[in-house]
């Protein structure tokens, strides 16, 4: 008893030692990535695709090009559960590893926090699609990307959309438009966009706050099926958004009155409900599917090989389109940052910043990296650091997604000032000033 | 033989009455405050700060003012991620409204909101006991939740619920590096660690303990049950208050109401059992051991597995955690319930008759 105890106990020092030993060794020309994920908890079935994405991309990069310039892409995945210390915790265990490039940390609720350490530590922070709306500001978020839209264009083009379909923005007046969302940070981001569009369209806007993480809905629908809104913007994530849709199934309301963000539109959130949810509607900040190049090419230099990350049916699902996305971005920004620092050296996280910062990936350029049909070309700068408000619209017909929209863009007359006053308020709290147009080309 | 108190003569009242009679005790409590102040600030590394010494002292002082409620007291309850969101949003509107407040009174305001908070939700205590009042404990934490989520004043307007606080200073030292954060929250757990340790050994932790152990005896013999149960009320959450103001101000500089959910509630009561019901003692090894034991896990289990050739995934990892932590909270509750204060008082114990034990 005694002799197994001492063995386990080695075995334990041994194992800790020997993994210590292979990071020192591991110095060589190599370009780290942290990967924050969720694998486990109410928001598991939406992280997994969106981890599994990211990992497949970097692992593909490797094995058809070999790095960015010979420059070998490495990564390490660290278990947050969704929860901002635990978060916290993977940030600074993986913010000393060398070569460390910039950090994706998949919550909104992590970006808050993060948000406060990253120009301490100068790394690169991205948030595509969510985060902290205010951070498309550059001048004023020196380290925050929320690249490609933030909750304000998403709720923007969602009342465009809306619009549309009613006939026009002018038919929006007396309409009543409510608002199911996640009760957290990510959920009440874009309320003061809603209200400002309220205000000048004339809709009355009813807010509906769910309880994360979102099982238990029945009251909320319950003032749904009460007020009869003429319109539901559903604002969720993980088990919240199949929870609406069956409540809404349950409710009657009608699902294609049933818009929601494109973070309530991938796979995992209508597929339980199948045939329930046939006309739903919910915005796409990317195109999902196998016949784009890159997802071809993930498949025969990763899946073919038996190296992919889960499971190979749901490689080019929405969220797995995303991560694959994000991860492109992340990449090319490190390839940027070699052109103006030195090709074939590791960047540290200041260059890739400014490589993020200039990105231009116009159509050709994503053609050549195999996205054409995946996502619109993405242009960033010091000013602005989103690159690019484009989104569709996809509905669910019970067995797909497919787009029926044509490309929104956000109103930049309604986001600009709510940015500039958001960051400007940011600013004042934390007595800070705004860059320099001479800090632009640190 | 090493830890003998013979010949150790007590000629006054206080030297019978000090918090550690025995001189190894003594020493031992001024060399380990010696290696937390002196040794740990010049060997840690930032991570060691940020993820495990931070949160491990400011979980303990929660686990102090817990254990003053539900160790000393024997009023079970589960709205102590309750009391932290109080004493944590309470400092936050002192900060931020009232311009050049400094960090040390906003701290205290914190506690002094979670303890009439606290008080408020103790009134139940006078009526109903045991398992009632752990549910009716329920009731603060579901109110906290909703009071920090619909309540914009409370948060300053923000308009996603989240808040943040940046530029903190104590005495004109910014409280910004990791080493200086640390040693911040360890000096006031020290503070609050010597007080609580005096309470209870007082007249008032006695009344506590009193009514812990018996409260219609307690009652017979002239102890005020609703003075005893209130106080201990307001004690605990003051304490409570100020790891929360804690745990939001240095730990996490930006916190939404998610971040003092239930299973903050459940945490602290976790670490008061597996730590040692009624020891200030406990409090320090309760949240050594909830604290410390899944980031081990987290980053050891994969080497460990690995060299039986086995690859384990984050989500294996995590789910792993999970048992194995379940695991030992029932191992712990059969073979110890009095948790490791306990283990700790029977190994000194056994030094006393070391080397001849009978």
């Amino acid at each position: 008893m005694k002799l197994s105890k001492l063995v386990v106990a080695a075995a334990v020092v041994a194992a800790g030692a020997a993994s210590l030993s292979t990071s020192a060794f591991a110095q060589a020309k190599e370009q780290f990535f942290p990967l924050l994920s969720y694998r486990t908890g109410p928001y598991a079935p939406n992280g997994t695709p969106w981890a599994n994405g990211k990992q497949d991309y970097i692992k593909m990069v490797n094995a058809r090009d070999g790095g960015v310039n010979g420059v070998k892409l490495t990564f390490e995945e660290c278990e947050t559960g969704y929860a901002t210390d635990r978060g916290v915790e993977c940030y600074e265990r993986l913010k000393n590893k060398p070569g460390v490039a910039l950090i994706d940390p998949q919550a909104t609720g992590i970006t808050f926090a993060l948000t406060e350490k990253v120009p301490v530590d100068k790394i690169p922070l991205i948030t595509l699609g969510y985060g902290l709306s205010v951070a498309q500001d550059g001048m004023a978020f020196k380290w925050n990307f929320p690249l490609m839209g933030s909750y304000w264009t998403g709720a923007d083009i969602l009342v465009q959309h809306i619009g549309k379909s009613a006939g026009g923005l002018d038919k929006l007046k007396g309409k009543k438009i409510a608002l199911v969302y996640h009760d957290s940070p990510f959920g009440k981001e874009p309320i003061p966009l809603l209200q400002e569009r309220a205000r000048m369209h004339g809709f009355e806007l009813q807010l509906l706050p769910v309880t994360a993480p979102g099982v238990e809905q029945k009251a909320t629908w319950l003032q749904v099926r009460q007020s009869r809104p003429d319109y539901v913007m559903l604002w969720g994530w993980g088990v919240m958004n199949s929870t609406a849709l069956k409540e809404a199934q349950a409710t009657g309301f009608p699902r294609d009155k049933l818009y929601g963000v494109w973070w309530a539109g991938a796979e995992p959130d209508v597929r339980d409900v199948g045939d329930g949810a046939k006309g739903y509607q919910a915005l796409a900040l990317n195109g999902s599917g196998t016949e784009s190049k890159v997802i071809q090419d993930i498949l025969k230099n990763v899946h073919d090989k038996g190296q992919g990350t889960g499971a190979k049916d749901e490689v080019g699902s929405v969220l797995y389109t995303r991560g694959v996305i994000i991860q492109m971005l992340s990449i090319e920004a490190v390839r940027r940052a070699q052109e103006r620092f030195g090709k074939g050296k590791v960047m540290t996280g200041e260059q890739v910043r400014w490589g993020m910062e200039n990105l231009s990936l116009d159509q050709k350029k994503l053609d050549a990296l195999g996205f054409s049909g995946v996502m619109r070309p993405v242009s960033t700068s010091c000013a602005d650091h989103m690159g690019s408000t484009w989104a569709r619209v996809q509905t669910w017909d019970g067995k797909k997604w497919s787009m029926t929209s044509d490309w929104y863009q956000s109103d930049d007359q309604i986001i600009k000032p709510l940015v500039k006053a958001g960051a400007d308020k940011y600013l004042a709290d934390k007595k800070l000033t705004r860059r320099t147009a001479a800090d632009c080309q640190s | 033989m090493l830890y003998r108190e013979n010949g150790q003569f007590k000629t006054t009242y206080r030297a019978d009455q000090q918090i550690f009679p025995i001189t190894q005790d003594r020493v031992a409590i001024g060399l380990m405050l010696a290696f937390a102040f002196i040794a740990v600030p010049l060997m840690a590394s930032d991570y060691l700060y940020a993820s495990i010494l931070i949160p491990l002292v400011i979980m303990s002082l929660a686990a102090i003012g817990v254990n003053i409620l539900v160790g000393y007291c024997g009023q079970i309850s589960l709205g102590s991620g309750a009391f932290m969101a109080v004493g944590a949003y309470g400092a936050y509107n002192f900060f931020v409204r009232i311009p050049g407040m400094p960090l040390i009174p906003t701290l205290i305001l914190g506690g002094l909101c979670a303890m009439s908070f606290g008080i408020l939700f103790g009134l139940p205590s006078l009526r109903v006991k045991g398992l009632y009042l752990a549910v009716a404990t329920l009731a603060a934490q579901f109110f906290s939740d909703w009071m920090f989520l619909r309540i914009k004043w409370l948060t300053n307007d923000s308009a996603s619920g989240s808040v943040s606080v940046t530029q903190l200073q104590v005495f004109g030292l910014p409280i910004q590096s990791p080493v200086s954060k640390y040693l911040f929250c360890l000096a006031v757990l020290v503070i609050v660690a010597l007080l609580a340790k005096n309470l209870v050994r007082g007249a008032i932790g006695r009344e506590w303990m009193a009514i812990r152990d018996m409260d219609v005896a307690a009652a017979v013999i002239g102890i005020r049950p609703m003075y005893a149960k209130l106080s201990a009320f307001a004690v605990s959450s003051f304490i409570i208050g100020m790891a929360g103001a804690l745990w939001a101000f240095v730990h996490l500089g930006s916190w939404e109401p998610a971040a003092f959910s239930v299973e903050i509630s459940f945490r602290l009561l976790f670490m008061v059992i597996i730590g040692g019901l009624g020891s200030i003692m406990g409090g320090f090894f309760g949240a050594a051991f909830i604290v410390v034991l899944p980031i081990a896990l987290n980053r050891f289990l994969p080497a460990f597995m690995s060299l039986f050739g086995i690859e384990i995934s984050t989500a294996g990892v995590s789910h792993a955690e999970l048992m194995i932590f379940g695991g030992l909270i029932v191992w712990f509750l059969i073979v110890e319930p009095h948790g490791l204060a306990r283990l700790w008082s029977m190994a000194k114990q056994k030094l006393r008759l070391w080397p001849f034990p009978h």
